[in-house]
């Protein structure tokens, strides 16, 4: 990628992340009452991450079937509270095994 | 000193996890057709893996500006209710030029264990805890790019998966032993497999979807069912 266009594109992300965290951070001194507000916040990471992995994990390798097999590995991982490191590594690991037969 | 020592130690794992995800994203973004060095920057300057990986694919396709400030609001829109929870608990060492500073690493992880350390948290333990991390994230940036392209096809491929095994991790064990957070989970994974599969919606670029599935889902179960009060 060019780098004229990336350094707009760097500036955009990088500036609106840190606003995001630093605002609050330097501003803010009470705690959220409105419950729609706060509710909201609660459960917009869970959404984000949702939409994020699914349907899109099922593209991230080369085809489509160790894709699956890695994230059935991690679905299980993560009902049995696995660390964030163990389950990464092992949906890796099971679309790379898969991988070299499908 | 003391409290330095500690914000190093707690950060030591934080660091760890970081560097195998930013591998894994340094790859992406090789796959993407950025530079190690481009990958390496993004990760210097934002440190946030959702936002990151969302902003690659912005980028790369040529999308707006507004596109992709939206998508980092929405995204990282958590990190303002987890700001606002930590600057409650900082002691009066933490003045405004620390804040200013220590802001810029309010990540999940970060915002976790700073959370369950003691009653207040001050400057010493807030730098000891965020250095590693930072390096952490910026190096497995750089050397998943760079080993990106060495390694072979069939491995990079596998280590694509990394970063979604990261999100299952943290979204599962919630959505386990609370319902409605599977709920809105299952809403938002819908809208999106929709947004990928069905003629016309498919030609939605990816940052807005993201922006409206989370926010229709979030909304609605903000309505029909807030989190109760503590």
């Amino acid at each position: 990628m060019a780098y004229g266009e990336f350094f707009k594109y760097l500036a955009v992300m990088a500036l609106v992340t840190y606003l995001i965290r630093m605002i609050p951070y330097v501003a803010f001194r009470r705690k959220i009452t409105n419950r729609f507000v706060s509710s909201f916040l609660y459960y917009i990471p869970y959404a984000v991450l949702g939409a994020m992995t699914f349907p899109a994990i099922f593209f991230s390798t080369a085809s489509l079937i160790p894709a699956v097999c890695g994230c059935i590995v991690a679905l299980i991982l993560a009902w049995f509270e696995r660390g964030l490191l163990t389950v990464a590594v092992c949906a890796s690991a099971a679309a790379f095994i898969f991988g070299l037969f499908f | 000193m003391n409290e330095t020592k500690n914000g190093l130690r707690d950060g030591i794992p934080i660091c760890l996890g970081y560097f195998s995800v930013a591998f894994a994203f340094g790859i992406f973004c090789v796959n993407s057709g950025l530079s190690p060095l481009q990958a390496t920057l993004i990760s210097m300057t934002n440190v946030t893996s959702a936002g990151q990986l969302a902003a690659i694919p912005i980028m790369t396709n040529g999308g707006t500006f507004i596109e992709l400030a939206l998508a980092q609001l929405v995204i990282n829109l958590r990190y303002a209710l987890m700001s606002i929870s930590i600057s409650q608990r900082l002691d009066n060492t933490m003045t405004t030029p620390h804040r200013l500073l220590v802001s810029f690493m309010n990540t999940d992880e970060i915002f976790a264990v700073a959370s369950g350390h003691g009653s207040s948290v001050g400057t010493r333990y807030m730098y000891g805890l965020i250095l590693t991390p930072f390096i952490g994230w910026s190096l497995g940036t750089l050397v998943g790019a760079v080993a990106g392209n060495i390694l072979p096809a069939a491995m990079s491929d596998a280590l694509g998966i990394a970063i979604y095994g990261m999100f299952i991790a943290i979204i599962i064990p919630v959505a386990k032993k609370n319902m409605v957070v599977l709920k809105v989970i299952l809403t938002a994974v819908i809208l999106s497999c929709l947004f990928a599969f069905v003629p016309g919606l498919n030609k939605v670029s990816s940052g807005f979807v993201i922006i409206i599935c989370a926010v229709v889902s979030a909304a609605l179960f903000a309505v029909i069912a807030p989190v109760e009060e503590k």
